[in-house]
């Protein structure tokens, strides 16, 4: 009998980092340790912690990590409370990669790219950043413009200053909502942020972030003049299979799970608006 | 062709439940199903069961796998349900069309390791109609229920049963029935299956191609109007696959589970960052435009529906697939 795809694996969370008040980030290894699976930038996995249930979360971490795999989780329902609860030690359920993620040996080679993320929405996307950053002399130049409520809640707000701030020809831009005593940096929403950065139309745009984010980032793009077809985005809806059969994760005839979560946008502009 | 006289049907039962489990199609109109033969059980006298014969392959509830937790560990255990070879006698032409339909989605790559061992399991022997009901359209998706697929068909003419093998599956069951006959033809009659009032369903606007133009049409509003979203419609289609995993705490293991789940349903596609599909309309947008334009858009066209009726017989509401079709499918004035 062969394995079904329903059946996960073993992992151990080995580490657990406080990134802002409601979002922590799990490093998880197999059971002998290494890393438990090979992923792309952008794909997902689930996670279940078996008794409080299962649910599909994009990998954080970069590919080109060859020890762990890392998920930036904000505790926001049943699983990822429980998520937030345990210790390090914890031994979880996972199975995956699912999806396709971001095209990043192919449309992406050689292009200026321009990663727009609003909250938790820095997770899938970092990634692809890290990936880019591996891998620097393939890609052109590297822009981030990454806001967020507050600057308590920049994910990564470590890493970012200490490795992706640091590093010649990334160039990051941050914001936070309202303006706060401890903070000399930008302060506005990511929409009019985008905007006044005045990218060149034509870079790629990587976006991930909350509905409103997106929707006002893009009309700016628009109006800018940014093709449609140069810019990607990934999705999230409920999924209980993530392999195209439970029926929840469709926008018309195409399933997040398997044809996404990873979509340009005129491509979504083929599909009906139910996302 | 094989054949044996229908009156000592029981003696046939009773031959092929000697070696694997059976199930017929048993019991009143209302209530009719699938059921595991046993001595004096007759075929009902129903055309068609009340829920479909995906049952047989695809249960309303089976179990997946078990965990142990201990502490900070968990112990993963085997827990599938037992397969072990079954004949299923009695399937018509539409429920048969289901299981193709349903192939396509569960032994597409990554397999569906479950619903493959049932499948690998079962010798669907179907039966021709004679008589359909009203509520049939099976011939608008071009079955023919006078002449089924299956391992075995099966025609019901005059005294006699005549059973036809099409495949290996279907050469084994019937070779291991001595008291079959050679037989000649059936006589099949198809005459009143070309007066069913709803075999002409304006189908040819329906489609991958014209996936966006249907989503956004006016009428999905009144259709949906009065949907109670109570998901009857989906619990008796032959080709809703929609499903659900649960866990059940059994206080010493906790057990993972499958079981069905409709899309007609509020909290399917509830999510903490919000919902999709925020009303009916939605809803009930999602289950026809799958059936009818999702499904074939990635599948050569085939449509997800067998027209076997059932949603038009349990619909409290009396909203189906054919107004459905009817509506948008038909020229407007």
């Amino acid at each position: 009998m062969r394995q079904d795809p329903l059946i996960p694996m073993l992992a151990v969370v080995t580490d657990i980092r406080q990134d802002t008040p409601d979002v922590k980030t799990f490093r998880v290894v197999g059971l002998d340790g290494k890393k438990p699976l090979v992923h792309i930038p952008g794909q997902c996995a689930m996670l279940s912690v078996p008794g409080v249930g299962e649910a599909l979360f994009s990998i954080t971490s970069s590919p080109t990590n060859e020890e762990y795999l890392e998920f930036s989780i904000k505790k926001c329902g049943c699983v990822t409370d429980w998520l937030h609860a345990m210790e390090p030690g914890q031994q979880v359920t996972l199975r995956g990669p699912y999806g396709n993620g971001f095209p990043v040996d192919t449309d992406f080679a050689g292009k200026d790219l321009v990663f727009v993320a609003g909250g938790i929405g820095l997770a899938p996307l970092r990634s692809v950043i890290n990936y880019v950053r591996h891998y620097r002399d393939r890609y052109g130049s590297v822009d981030i413009v990454y806001g967020s409520r507050s600057k308590a809640d920049l994910v990564d707000y470590q890493e970012i200053l200490d490795e992706w701030r640091r590093e010649d020809g990334i160039s990051v831009h941050l914001t936070i909502d309202n303006p706060q005593p401890d903070w000399d940096g930008h302060v506005g929403f990511v929409p009019n942020y985008v905007k006044e950065l005045g990218f060149d139309t034509g870079k790629t745009v990587v976006m991930c972030g909350p509905p409103i984010m997106i929707k006002f980032t893009l009309a700016g793009l628009m109006e800018q003049g940014f093709p449609r077809n140069n810019i990607y985005t990934t999705l999230e809806l409920r999924m209980k299979c993530a392999l195209g059969r439970c029926g929840r994760c469709n926008i018309g005839d195409r399933f997040v799970c398997k044809d996404g979560p990873v979509f340009r946008l005129d491509q979504l502009d083929q599909l009906p608006d139910e996302y | 062709m094989k054949k044996y006289p229908v009156s000592q049907l029981d003696s046939l039962f009773a031959a092929i439940a000697a070696k694997q489990r059976l199930y017929i199609p048993a019991g009143e109109a209302k209530t009719a199903a699938f059921q595991p033969w046993e001595e004096g059980m007759r075929l009902t006298a129903a055309l068609n069961t009340v829920r479909s014969a995906k049952d047989l392959f695809f249960p309303q509830v089976e179990n997946l796998v078990n965990f142990k937790v201990t502490g900070k560990q968990i112990e993963v255990i085997e827990n599938r349900d037992p397969a072990e070879p079954f004949v299923v006698f009695g399937v018509r032409a539409c429920d048969c069309r289901s299981f193709e339909i349903l192939d396509k989605v569960f032994l597409c790559d990554p397999v569906d390791t479950y619903y493959e061992t049932r499948r690998a399991c079962g010798t669907v022997v179907t039966l021709a109609c004679t008589e359909p009901e009203e509520t049939c359209f099976c011939t608008a998706f071009g079955i023919d229920p006078t002449d089924p697929a299956g391992d075995v068909s099966c025609w019901i003419s005059g005294e006699d049963l005549y059973l036809r093998a099409n495949t290996e599956k279907g050469e084994a069951l019937l070779g291991g029935l001595e008291m079959l006959e050679e037989g000649g033809e059936p006589v099949t009659d198809k005459t009143v299956f070309d007066r069913l009032p709803l075999q002409n369903l304006p189908l040819d606007k329906f489609g991958g191609e014209h996936m966006m133009e249907l989503f956004r049409r006016a009428e999905w509003a009144g259709l949906a109007e009065s949907c109670l979203g109570c998901g009857a419609c989906t619990f008796v289609c032959p080709t809703c696959q929609c499903y659900d995993i649960k866990e059940f705490n059994t206080g010493d293991e906790i057990k993972r589970f499958r079981c069905w789940d409709s899309c007609m349903y509020s909290d399917f596609t509830l999510m903490s960052a919000g919902q999709p599909r925020p009303t009916q309309l939605e809803r009930f947008r999602q289950r026809f435009m799958h059936k009818l334009v999702y499904y074939p858009s990635t599948h050569d066209g085939e449509f997800g529906c067998v027209g076997c009726g059932r949603c038009l017989q349990k619909c409290p509401i009396s909203m189906n697939i054919v107004k459905v079709a009817k509506t948008l499918g038909e020229e407007k004035p």
